[in-house]
């Protein structure tokens, strides 16, 4: 059985962190969701920028 | 030579703006190429104060210094109705081409370094010729005015914050006027809470721009000062550290204000101080024309909507567009905050403004204009319903006893 490895993303506007472990359930988006999963119009929460303004955090 | 016209599923949509109908694409890409070269008015413009500082030695007439102000406000939006409407959008393909290009950066780097030798060489004019008390005024009016377009460039480049080499000229043209805290007070605060109640740099209905400006300067400060602390905390770091993002800048403003004043005198204290504080107002003026009285509307949860295309006043004339890189296509900049100013885009249906920018600035200052301009088209947005409008909450009453009239369904 292979751990997932969770990583985290952050919104490069307003520093919103999408961590892949916590997912967004108030947002339908469950836990352990991958960033990559997420619908492609999704937008920030806080903000409303574009998923693709969110950067990998090491 | 023929643009191509078509729909495209734009930006917005991808963005889960609902509301916004698909952008148009009228490709007129000899026309988008063409502005590359014509952004130099980024450059030329901070060049206008050094023009006319430079003529006002030679003559020893100190009137010339008035000339960044007249363009400003006498001749842009002349040619701004003159230019008319940018018609044209970039597709997909052409955004995908230009939004990379260093180019368009480089061009802010040039803008950068002029409006700091504009500051310098007009404070040199200033101190050193012998010319009337009003003449130094319109030198530090037009610096003033130069300090303003120096925070629309300092905007852009304070977006783009994983680009060190842009965050560090947006620290550097910002500090132009002592507003360093900008980038992260308007990315972090202003993106976040734009057209609620709850951001100071979202104007109110029946909020006039001198009552706005007394709750947005030190409003923004505050919330740039608690998010920088935030930040710094997080990395277990004081506030007080020079890794604080508005210490940084600030020393840029002091250690540059300090030098002037020591080489040119008392003189640059009502100078300096014009000039910073004209530029801050042309600020405030682009955040109080940017969202007047929009509001998003709660969720059951109490959460605000996302911010979409209808929560931003846009103008798309070519002119000021050209000046302002591209800031009045506002309602995409807060789709895609980060999307770079040449490949920005308009979108039809969006809250329109009847004029550019610096028209709309000339108008803000004289509140019963701004009013009776401005009040209808916010109550048409809102279809009447004054719930929907984010209205001052000292004229609440007297502003939905005169306009509240919903549409019924």
């Amino acid at each position: 059985m292979s751990v997932v490895e969770y990583k985290k993303y952050c919104c490069v506007t307003c520093d919103l962190v999408y961590d892949e472990e916590l997912g967004f359930p108030e947002e339908g988006i469950a836990p352990g969701t991958l960033f990559e999963d997420i619908p492609d119009d999704w937008t920030c929460p806080e903000c409303s920028a574009s998923k693709s303004d969110f950067f990998l955090v090491e | 030579m023929t643009g191509k016209v078509e729909k495209i599923k734009t930006g917005i949509e991808n963005a889960g703006v609902a509301d916004a109908t698909a952008a148009v694409v009228k490709e007129d890409s000899a026309w988008i190429k063409n502005k590359r070269y014509m952004y130099f008015a980024s450059m030329i413009l901070p060049g206008i104060p050094i023009l006319s500082a430079f003529l006002a030695g030679e003559t020893g007439n100190g009137l010339w210094l008035w000339s960044l102000f007249i363009v400003f406000y006498g001749i842009l939006p002349v040619l701004d109705q003159w230019s008319g409407v940018d018609a044209a959008n970039p597709s997909d393909e052409l955004v995908e081409e230009l939004k990379d290009d260093r180019y368009y950066v480089y061009i802010l780097y040039g803008a950068t370094i002029m409006h700091w030798i504009a500051l310098v060489y007009m404070a040199y004019t200033v101190s050193t010729l012998d010319i009337s008390w009003f003449s130094i005024l319109g030198g530090a009016l037009s610096i003033g005015l130069a300090n303003g377009l120096a925070l629309v460039a300092g905007h852009e480049m304070g977006h783009k914050v994983n680009d060190k080499v842009q965050v560090f000229f947006a620290k550097l043209i910002l500090a132009v006027s002592g507003y360093g805290h900008f980038f992260i007070e308007h990315n972090k605060g202003h993106h976040k809470d734009v057209a609620t109640p709850e951001d100071p740099a979202t104007s109110a209905f029946g909020e006039s721009i001198y009552k706005f400006v007394q709750r947005e300067i030190p409003g923004a400060f505050r919330r740039a000062w608690e998010l920088e602390s935030a930040r710094l905390h997080r990395l277990g770091k004081s506030e007080w550290s020079l890794s604080n993002e508005i210490i940084q800048p600030a020393l840029i403003t002091i250690t540059a204000y300090t030098l002037m004043l020591a080489y040119f005198g008392p003189v640059m204290i009502p100078f300096l101080a014009i000039g910073a504080a004209y530029g801050w107002w042309q600020l405030t003026g682009a955040n109080y024309i940017e969202h007047y009285g929009l509001m998003r509307e709660r969720d059951a949860n109490g959460r605000y909507e996302r911010c979409q295309a209808r929560h931003s006043w846009n103008s798309n004339h070519k002119i000021s567009n050209l000046v302002l890189l591209h800031l009045q296509r506002h309602s995409d900049h807060h789709a895609h905050p980060t999307r770079p100013y040449q490949v920005l885009r308009d979108y039809p249906e969006v809250p329109g403004l009847p004029s550019g920018y610096p028209f709309m600035l000339a108008l803000a200052m004289f509140p019963s204009a701004w009013f009776s301009l401005m009040n209808p088209k916010v109550v048409n947005w809102a279809e009447g319903d004054m719930n929907k409008v984010n209205i001052d909450p000292d004229v609440k009453e007297e502003m939905f006893k005169r306009y509240h009239n919903p549409k019924v369904a």
